[in-house]
Protein backbone atom coordinates (compact mmCIF):
# COMPACT_ATOMS: atom_id res chain seq x y z
CA UNK A 1 0.00 0.00 0.00
CA UNK A 2 1.33 3.64 -1.10
CA UNK A 3 0.68 6.31 1.15
CA UNK A 4 0.10 9.21 -0.79
CA UNK A 5 -0.79 13.37 -0.22
CA UNK A 6 -2.80 14.96 -2.96
CA UNK A 7 -2.89 18.53 -3.37
CA UNK A 8 -6.57 19.57 -3.61
CA UNK A 9 -7.18 23.25 -3.15
CA UNK A 10 -10.82 23.71 -3.37
CA UNK A 11 -13.61 25.67 -1.71
CA UNK A 12 -15.82 23.33 0.16
CA UNK A 13 -19.17 25.64 -0.82
CA UNK A 14 -18.26 25.05 -4.32
CA UNK A 15 -21.36 23.09 -5.38
CA UNK A 16 -23.41 25.74 -3.83
CA UNK A 17 -21.29 28.44 -5.39
CA UNK A 18 -21.80 26.67 -8.90
CA UNK A 19 -25.65 26.55 -7.85
CA UNK A 20 -25.69 29.96 -7.23
CA UNK A 21 -23.97 31.28 -10.44
CA UNK A 22 -26.83 29.01 -12.12
CA UNK A 23 -29.52 31.27 -10.28
CA UNK A 24 -27.87 34.19 -10.88
CA UNK A 25 -27.72 33.91 -14.72
CA UNK A 26 -31.52 32.45 -14.73
CA UNK A 27 -32.15 36.33 -13.01
CA UNK A 28 -30.02 38.34 -15.11
CA UNK A 29 -31.67 36.95 -18.38
CA UNK A 30 -34.96 37.90 -16.81
CA UNK A 31 -33.41 41.44 -15.78
CA UNK A 32 -34.88 40.41 -12.37
CA UNK A 33 -32.93 42.25 -9.08
CA UNK A 34 -32.65 39.28 -6.51
CA UNK A 35 -32.16 40.16 -2.40
CA UNK A 36 -31.41 37.60 -0.10
CA UNK A 37 -32.88 39.25 3.26
CA UNK A 38 -31.33 37.54 6.42
CA UNK A 39 -31.66 38.25 10.40
CA UNK A 40 -32.11 36.27 13.26
CA UNK A 41 -36.05 35.07 13.97
CA UNK A 42 -38.18 38.19 15.06
CA UNK A 43 -36.05 40.90 13.73
CA UNK A 44 -39.13 41.84 11.13
CA UNK A 45 -38.15 40.44 8.15
CA UNK A 46 -41.79 39.33 7.17
CA UNK A 47 -42.65 42.70 8.49
CA UNK A 48 -40.62 44.55 6.39
CA UNK A 49 -41.30 42.54 3.29
CA UNK A 50 -45.50 43.31 3.95
CA UNK A 51 -44.56 47.33 4.23
CA UNK A 52 -42.24 47.58 1.47
CA UNK A 53 -44.48 45.66 -1.01
CA UNK A 54 -47.64 47.91 -0.14
CA UNK A 55 -45.28 50.90 -0.49
CA UNK A 56 -43.87 49.64 -4.26
CA UNK A 57 -46.18 47.22 -5.60
CA UNK A 58 -47.82 49.57 -7.85
CA UNK A 59 -44.76 50.48 -9.10
CA UNK A 60 -42.87 46.94 -10.06
CA UNK A 61 -43.53 43.24 -10.50
CA UNK A 62 -42.56 41.98 -7.03
CA UNK A 63 -42.12 38.11 -5.77
CA UNK A 64 -41.31 36.73 -2.59
CA UNK A 65 -39.17 33.25 -1.82
CA UNK A 66 -40.07 32.63 1.76
CA UNK A 67 -37.86 29.89 3.53
CA UNK A 68 -38.46 28.63 7.10
CA UNK A 69 -38.04 24.93 9.16
CA UNK A 70 -41.57 24.90 8.89
CA UNK A 71 -45.43 26.30 8.01
CA UNK A 72 -46.38 27.89 5.29
CA UNK A 73 -47.37 31.19 7.92
CA UNK A 74 -44.99 34.01 5.96
CA UNK A 75 -45.88 33.15 2.29
CA UNK A 76 -49.84 32.87 3.43
CA UNK A 77 -49.33 36.81 5.34
CA UNK A 78 -47.42 37.75 1.83
CA UNK A 79 -49.89 36.57 -0.59
CA UNK A 80 -52.53 38.58 1.23
CA UNK A 81 -50.61 41.71 -0.14
CA UNK A 82 -51.26 40.00 -3.78
CA UNK A 83 -48.00 39.28 -5.16
CA UNK A 84 -46.42 35.44 -5.89
CA UNK A 85 -45.12 33.65 -2.57
CA UNK A 86 -43.37 30.46 -2.67
CA UNK A 87 -42.84 29.14 0.71
CA UNK A 88 -39.48 26.44 1.14
CA UNK A 89 -39.71 24.26 4.46
CA UNK A 90 -36.43 23.16 5.17
CA UNK A 91 -37.86 21.03 8.00
CA UNK A 92 -34.63 21.88 10.54
CA UNK A 93 -32.20 23.11 7.99
CA UNK A 94 -30.62 26.61 9.22
CA UNK A 95 -30.42 28.20 6.16
CA UNK A 96 -31.57 28.35 2.41
CA UNK A 97 -29.15 27.08 -0.16
CA UNK A 98 -28.47 27.32 -3.75
CA UNK A 99 -30.64 24.38 -4.66
CA UNK A 100 -33.55 25.33 -2.68
CA UNK A 101 -33.92 27.97 -4.45
CA UNK A 102 -33.79 26.31 -8.00
CA UNK A 103 -36.80 24.10 -6.55
CA UNK A 104 -38.38 27.24 -5.59
CA UNK A 105 -38.11 28.67 -9.33
CA UNK A 106 -40.30 26.14 -10.76
CA UNK A 107 -43.28 27.42 -9.25
CA UNK A 108 -42.65 31.36 -10.05
CA UNK A 109 -43.62 33.06 -12.84
CA UNK A 110 -41.31 35.16 -13.45
CA UNK A 111 -42.67 37.37 -16.04
CA UNK A 112 -43.01 40.92 -15.28
CA UNK A 113 -40.76 40.39 -12.29
CA UNK A 114 -38.51 43.52 -11.45
CA UNK A 115 -37.81 42.18 -7.57
CA UNK A 116 -37.91 39.38 -5.71
CA UNK A 117 -36.46 38.79 -2.49
CA UNK A 118 -36.55 35.83 -0.67
CA UNK A 119 -36.56 35.77 2.86
CA UNK A 120 -34.04 33.54 4.34
CA UNK A 121 -34.82 31.30 7.66
CA UNK A 122 -34.36 32.81 10.72
CA UNK A 123 -30.53 32.58 11.84
CA UNK A 124 -27.43 35.44 12.07
CA UNK A 125 -24.38 32.82 11.40
CA UNK A 126 -25.55 30.13 8.94
CA UNK A 127 -27.09 31.98 5.66
CA UNK A 128 -24.10 33.92 5.77
CA UNK A 129 -22.02 31.58 4.17
CA UNK A 130 -24.62 30.41 1.39
CA UNK A 131 -24.97 32.35 -1.62
CA UNK A 132 -28.06 32.22 -3.60
CA UNK A 133 -27.43 34.08 -6.65
CA UNK A 134 -28.77 37.29 -5.52
CA UNK A 135 -27.48 40.80 -6.26
CA UNK A 136 -27.09 41.80 -2.96
CA UNK A 137 -27.64 41.22 0.98
CA UNK A 138 -29.50 42.67 2.79
CA UNK A 139 -29.90 41.91 7.30
CA UNK A 140 -32.03 43.23 9.73
CA UNK A 141 -31.38 43.79 13.53
CA UNK A 142 -34.08 44.86 15.80
CA UNK A 143 -32.92 46.55 18.71
CA UNK A 144 -34.20 44.61 21.01
CA UNK A 145 -31.74 42.23 20.11
CA UNK A 146 -29.43 44.07 21.33
CA UNK A 147 -26.41 46.63 20.04
CA UNK A 148 -23.60 44.00 20.52
CA UNK A 149 -24.58 41.46 17.87
CA UNK A 150 -22.25 42.85 15.20
CA UNK A 151 -19.10 42.36 17.50
CA UNK A 152 -21.08 38.42 18.10
CA UNK A 153 -22.34 37.55 14.44
CA UNK A 154 -19.50 39.87 12.44
CA UNK A 155 -19.89 38.27 8.59
CA UNK A 156 -23.51 38.91 8.57
CA UNK A 157 -23.27 42.47 9.26
CA UNK A 158 -20.16 42.17 7.05
CA UNK A 159 -21.22 41.36 4.22
CA UNK A 160 -24.46 43.20 4.04
CA UNK A 161 -24.68 45.80 1.32
CA UNK A 162 -27.60 47.44 3.63
CA UNK A 163 -28.31 46.98 7.07
CA UNK A 164 -32.03 48.01 8.78
CA UNK A 165 -32.01 48.56 11.83
CA UNK A 166 -35.64 47.80 13.20
CA UNK A 167 -38.00 48.68 16.00
CA UNK A 168 -36.28 51.91 16.51
CA UNK A 169 -39.77 52.68 18.14
CA UNK A 170 -38.67 50.20 21.26
CA UNK A 171 -35.61 52.26 21.59
CA UNK A 172 -37.06 53.91 24.95
CA UNK A 173 -37.62 50.71 26.51
CA UNK A 174 -34.04 49.29 25.67
CA UNK A 175 -30.40 49.61 26.53
CA UNK A 176 -29.71 49.18 22.93
CA UNK A 177 -27.36 51.78 22.41
CA UNK A 178 -27.79 52.98 18.25
CA UNK A 179 -24.37 54.88 18.47
CA UNK A 180 -22.84 51.64 19.11
CA UNK A 181 -24.16 49.52 16.21
CA UNK A 182 -23.64 52.45 13.91
CA UNK A 183 -20.46 52.88 15.05
CA UNK A 184 -19.30 48.40 14.63
CA UNK A 185 -20.99 48.21 11.50
CA UNK A 186 -19.19 51.36 10.25
CA UNK A 187 -16.16 49.65 11.32
CA UNK A 188 -16.67 46.26 10.04
CA UNK A 189 -18.19 47.23 6.84
CA UNK A 190 -17.66 50.57 5.82
CA UNK A 191 -19.66 50.88 2.27
CA UNK A 192 -23.00 49.14 4.08
CA UNK A 193 -25.92 51.73 4.29
CA UNK A 194 -27.47 52.01 7.29
CA UNK A 195 -31.17 52.56 7.85
CA UNK A 196 -32.95 53.20 11.17
CA UNK A 197 -37.00 52.24 10.47
CA UNK A 198 -39.87 50.82 12.30
CA UNK A 199 -42.25 48.59 10.85
CA UNK A 200 -44.93 48.77 13.75
CA UNK A 201 -45.00 52.87 12.81
CA UNK A 202 -43.40 53.23 9.36
CA UNK A 203 -40.86 55.31 10.68
CA UNK A 204 -37.81 55.95 8.74
CA UNK A 205 -39.04 53.61 5.68
CA UNK A 206 -38.78 56.80 3.42
CA UNK A 207 -34.87 56.46 2.55
CA UNK A 208 -34.87 52.38 2.56
CA UNK A 209 -37.64 52.42 0.05
CA UNK A 210 -35.96 54.71 -2.34
CA UNK A 211 -33.01 52.73 -1.85
CA UNK A 212 -34.35 49.83 -3.07
CA UNK A 213 -36.50 51.11 -5.56
CA UNK A 214 -33.31 52.88 -7.11
CA UNK A 215 -31.64 49.53 -6.60
CA UNK A 216 -33.86 48.03 -8.87
CA UNK A 217 -34.34 50.97 -11.72
CA UNK A 218 -30.33 51.11 -11.88
CA UNK A 219 -30.50 46.86 -12.33
CA UNK A 220 -33.30 47.68 -15.13
CA UNK A 221 -30.94 50.21 -16.75
CA UNK A 222 -27.44 48.02 -16.64
CA UNK A 223 -29.67 45.03 -17.87
CA UNK A 224 -30.74 47.87 -20.87
CA UNK A 225 -27.34 48.85 -21.40
CA UNK A 226 -25.64 45.55 -21.40
CA UNK A 227 -28.04 44.09 -24.16
CA UNK A 228 -27.49 47.41 -26.18
CA UNK A 229 -23.32 47.45 -26.00
CA UNK A 230 -22.66 44.39 -28.46
CA UNK A 231 -23.74 46.84 -31.45
CA UNK A 232 -21.71 49.91 -30.40
CA UNK A 233 -18.63 48.71 -31.39
CA UNK A 234 -19.60 48.23 -35.08
CA UNK A 235 -18.43 51.22 -37.13
CA UNK B 1 -25.62 23.68 12.55
CA UNK B 2 -25.01 24.49 9.04
CA UNK B 3 -21.81 22.50 9.72
CA UNK B 4 -23.66 19.44 8.93
CA UNK B 5 -24.16 20.34 5.54
CA UNK B 6 -20.11 21.81 5.01
CA UNK B 7 -19.24 18.56 6.64
CA UNK B 8 -21.26 16.61 3.67
CA UNK B 9 -19.88 18.98 1.00
CA UNK B 10 -16.33 18.19 2.36
CA UNK B 11 -17.04 14.68 2.12
CA UNK B 12 -18.15 14.90 -1.45
CA UNK B 13 -14.93 16.38 -2.27
CA UNK B 14 -12.70 14.00 -0.53
CA UNK B 15 -14.70 10.70 -2.26
CA UNK B 16 -14.43 12.63 -6.02
CA UNK B 17 -10.31 13.25 -5.27
CA UNK B 18 -9.85 9.81 -3.45
CA UNK B 19 -11.73 8.49 -7.05
CA UNK B 20 -9.56 10.43 -9.48
CA UNK B 21 -6.32 9.35 -7.71
CA UNK B 22 -7.09 6.14 -6.47
CA UNK B 23 -7.01 6.27 -2.50
CA UNK B 24 -8.76 3.48 -1.10
CA UNK B 25 -8.19 4.61 2.74
CA UNK B 26 -7.92 8.66 3.66
CA UNK B 27 -5.99 9.20 7.05
CA UNK B 28 -5.96 12.99 6.73
CA UNK B 29 -7.28 16.38 5.03
CA UNK B 30 -5.83 19.67 5.68
CA UNK B 31 -8.35 22.47 5.68
CA UNK B 32 -7.92 26.45 5.20
CA UNK B 33 -10.56 28.13 7.58
CA UNK B 34 -10.83 31.77 7.67
CA UNK B 35 -11.44 33.49 10.92
CA UNK B 36 -14.28 35.30 9.31
CA UNK B 37 -15.81 32.22 8.08
CA UNK B 38 -19.07 30.94 10.50
CA UNK B 39 -17.64 27.83 10.69
CA UNK B 40 -16.68 26.44 14.52
CA UNK B 41 -14.49 24.23 14.04
CA UNK B 42 -15.47 21.64 16.65
CA UNK B 43 -18.71 21.59 15.21
CA UNK B 44 -17.26 20.87 11.52
CA UNK B 45 -15.30 17.95 12.67
CA UNK B 46 -18.00 16.60 14.96
CA UNK B 47 -20.20 16.55 11.64
CA UNK B 48 -17.83 14.71 9.44
CA UNK B 49 -17.10 12.10 11.66
CA UNK B 50 -21.14 11.43 11.53
CA UNK B 51 -21.17 11.69 7.84
CA UNK B 52 -17.89 9.91 6.94
CA UNK B 53 -19.07 6.68 8.73
CA UNK B 54 -18.63 3.36 6.27
CA UNK B 55 -17.34 5.94 3.63
CA UNK B 56 -13.63 6.40 2.69
CA UNK B 57 -12.88 8.87 4.68
CA UNK B 58 -14.18 7.36 7.64
CA UNK B 59 -11.93 8.06 10.81
CA UNK B 60 -9.65 10.38 8.66
CA UNK B 61 -7.98 13.11 10.66
CA UNK B 62 -9.27 16.63 9.75
CA UNK B 63 -6.66 19.11 10.71
CA UNK B 64 -7.93 22.87 10.34
CA UNK B 65 -5.62 25.76 9.31
CA UNK B 66 -7.15 29.12 10.89
CA UNK B 67 -6.43 32.07 8.12
CA UNK B 68 -6.45 35.66 9.38
CA UNK B 69 -8.74 38.46 8.01
CA UNK B 70 -6.42 40.47 5.89
CA UNK B 71 -7.34 43.50 4.04
CA UNK B 72 -6.29 46.44 1.71
CA UNK B 73 -5.76 49.72 1.54
CA UNK B 74 -6.57 51.17 -2.23
CA UNK B 75 -5.08 54.79 -1.19
CA UNK B 76 -1.93 53.91 0.11
CA UNK B 77 -1.58 49.93 -1.25
CA UNK B 78 -0.85 48.63 2.55
CA UNK B 79 -1.93 45.11 3.28
CA UNK B 80 -2.19 44.75 6.71
CA UNK B 81 -4.37 42.03 8.99
CA UNK B 82 -7.52 43.03 10.24
CA UNK B 83 -7.46 43.58 14.19
CA UNK B 84 -10.52 43.66 16.05
CA UNK B 85 -12.71 43.47 12.71
CA UNK B 86 -11.81 47.07 12.05
CA UNK B 87 -11.44 47.74 8.43
CA UNK B 88 -9.48 50.52 8.38
CA UNK B 89 -5.55 51.25 7.24
CA UNK B 90 -3.64 51.80 9.77
CA UNK B 91 -1.71 53.82 8.04
CA UNK B 92 -3.88 56.62 6.81
CA UNK B 93 -6.67 55.58 8.87
CA UNK B 94 -9.40 55.38 5.39
CA UNK B 95 -11.94 53.14 5.82
CA UNK B 96 -10.63 49.77 3.54
CA UNK B 97 -13.43 47.83 1.45
CA UNK B 98 -11.41 45.21 -0.09
CA UNK B 99 -10.55 42.12 1.59
CA UNK B 100 -8.21 40.05 0.87
CA UNK B 101 -8.44 37.00 3.14
CA UNK B 102 -10.42 35.54 6.05
CA UNK B 103 -13.37 33.93 4.60
CA UNK B 104 -11.71 30.93 3.29
CA UNK B 105 -13.35 27.53 3.53
CA UNK B 106 -10.92 25.51 1.45
CA UNK B 107 -9.85 21.69 0.82
CA UNK B 108 -6.15 22.08 1.38
CA UNK B 109 -4.89 18.34 0.47
CA UNK B 110 -6.01 14.89 1.41
CA UNK B 111 -3.40 12.01 2.56
CA UNK B 112 -4.12 8.79 2.07
CA UNK B 113 -3.45 5.03 0.96
CA UNK B 114 -3.60 4.05 -2.18
CA UNK B 115 -4.70 0.43 -3.15
CA UNK B 116 -1.35 -0.61 -4.89
CA UNK B 117 1.93 -2.49 -3.50
CA UNK B 118 4.83 0.16 -3.22
CA UNK B 119 7.33 -2.43 -3.21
Amino acid sequence: MAEIKVPVVRNILQANERLAAENRSRFDEAGIFVVNLMSSPGAGKTSLLEKTIEALAGRMGIAVIEGDLQSSYDAERIQKKGVQAVQINTEGGCHLDGNMIQIALEALDLAGIDLLIIENVGNLVCPAEFNLGEHEKITILSVAEGDDKPIKYPLMFQICSALLVNKIDLLPYTNCDMEKIRKTVRQLNPAGKVFEISCRTGEGFEPWLSWIANKVAEHRKNRAQACASPRMDKH
Amino acid sequence: MHELSIAQSLLDIIVDESNKHGLERINKVRLRIGELAAVVPESLTFCFDLVSRDTVASGAVIEIEKIAVTARCDKCDLSFEVKDRVFECPKCGEPVLEMLGGRELDVVSIEGETGENDG
